[in-house]
C-alpha cells in the first residue's frame, strides 16, 4: 500500500454571508485562530455579512431571537418564540450576548478584524454584494483590503494545502 | 516527556517542547529554546517574556488580545516578535504551558 502524505494546512479562506452574532463570530473565531497558527487567512464577507465589516452596523450585531431553537432564557428555560418577537428583546438579548462574550475576552467586531490583519490575515467585501446593498469602500471598516469578484477570490486560493470554509 | 540538554542543563519537556517543571527555567534556557525555533531574543522579548510568566503565575489566561494591551507590546509587534504562531512559540521559550485560549 502507498504511503499517504499529510499535507498541512497552509491557507485558509472563510467565507460569511450572514449578520447573526453567531455566523460572524464562528468567521472571526476561526479566522483569527488560523492567523495565530501561522496559516495564511482570507476573509469574505458578502451579503449580510458586509455588516460585519460595515462601520455604521459592525458592533450592533444580533442573534436571532425567533426561529432561533438554540434560544433559551437566563438559566436555561424555553425562550418563547412570542416573546422573541415583542420589539426591544432581540436588541437586548443580543446586548446580553456581546456582554458575555467580552468577559471571555472576546473583542468587539471592529477590535476583531485588526487582531486578525496584525497578524497577516486579509479581510475582502464581496463586489455583487456591496453593489446590491448600495456600499461603497468607504462605508466599509478600514481594515478591509478590498471589494473583489467571485474570480479575485478563487485565484487567492491557488497553491496545494489550500482550503475553503463556509460558515 | 523528554529530557534534552539546553544551555547546560537538562530540561523535561512534554511530547509538544513544552517545558513540564517551571522551576528549570532560566533567560539561558529560554534563549537556547528560542534558537531552536528561529528566533534570537532581544531586550523587547525578555519583557513579553517576564509578562507572560507573571500572568501565568497569576493564573490568567493568556490571549493574543491581553498581550497585545499588555503595554509590552501590541498585537502587530506581537506577530513580529514570534512570526508564525506567536502564542504557542512565545509560552514555549517562557516555559510555561501552551495556552489553552482560542482567541
Amino acid at each position: 500500500m502507498e504511503k499517504e502524505e499529510k499535507v498541512p494546512l497552509k491557507k485558509i479562506l472563510l467565507i460569511c454571508s450572514k449578520a447573526s452574532i453567531e455566523d460572524v463570530y464562528a468567521a472571526l473565531v476561526m479566522g483569527n485562530g488560523a492567523v495565530m497558527e501561522g496559516i495564511e487567512t482570507k476573509l469574505f464577507f458578502t451579503f449580510f455579512g458586509l455588516d460585519a465589516i460595515t462601520k455604521k452596523t459592525m458592533n450592533k450585531l444580533h442573534t436571532a431571537t425567533t426561529g432561533n431553537p438554540g434560544m433559551r432564557m437566563p438559566g436555561g428555560l424555553p425562550f418563547p418564540t412570542m416573546l422573541g418577537g415583542l420589539p426591544g428583546v432581540e436588541a437586548g438579548v443580543s446586548a446580553m450576548m456581546r456582554s458575555q462574550m467580552e468577559k471571555l475576552d472576546i473583542p468587539p467586531t471592529d477590535e476583531f478584524l485588526e487582531l486578525i490583519t496584525a497578524g497577516g490575515g486579509e479581510i475582502y467585501a464581496c463586489k455583487l454584494a456591496m453593489d446590491m446593498f448600495k456600499l461603497t469602500l468607504d462605508d466599509l471598516h478600514e481594515e478591509v483590503k478590498d471589494v473583489i469578484t467571485v474570480g479575485d477570490l478563487y485565484e487567492m486560493c491557488d497553491g496545494p494545502g489550500t482550503q475553503i470554509v463556509f460558515t | 516527556m523528554a529530557v534534552k540538554t539546553l544551555a547546560g542543563v537538562s530540561i523535561d519537556l512534554n511530547d509538544e517542547g513544552y517545558m513540564t517543571d517551571a522551576g528549570q527555567w532560566t533567560k539561558e534556557v529560554a534563549a537556547a529554546i528560542a534558537t531552536e525555533e528561529g528566533i534570537e531574543l532581544t531586550d523587547k522579548h525578555y519583557e513579553l517574556i517576564d509578562f507572560i510568566r507573571n500572568k501565568v503565575a497569576s493564573g490568567d489566561t493568556l490571549t493574543i488580545r491581553g498581550i497585545g494591551k499588555s503595554g509590552v507590546v501590541n498585537a502587530k509587534e506581537f506577530y513580529q516578535l514570534f512570526p508564525g504562531a506567536p502564542l504557542k512559540k512565545a509560552t514555549k521559550i517562557s516555559g510555561v504551558p501552551k495556552p489553552t485560549s482560542c482567541i
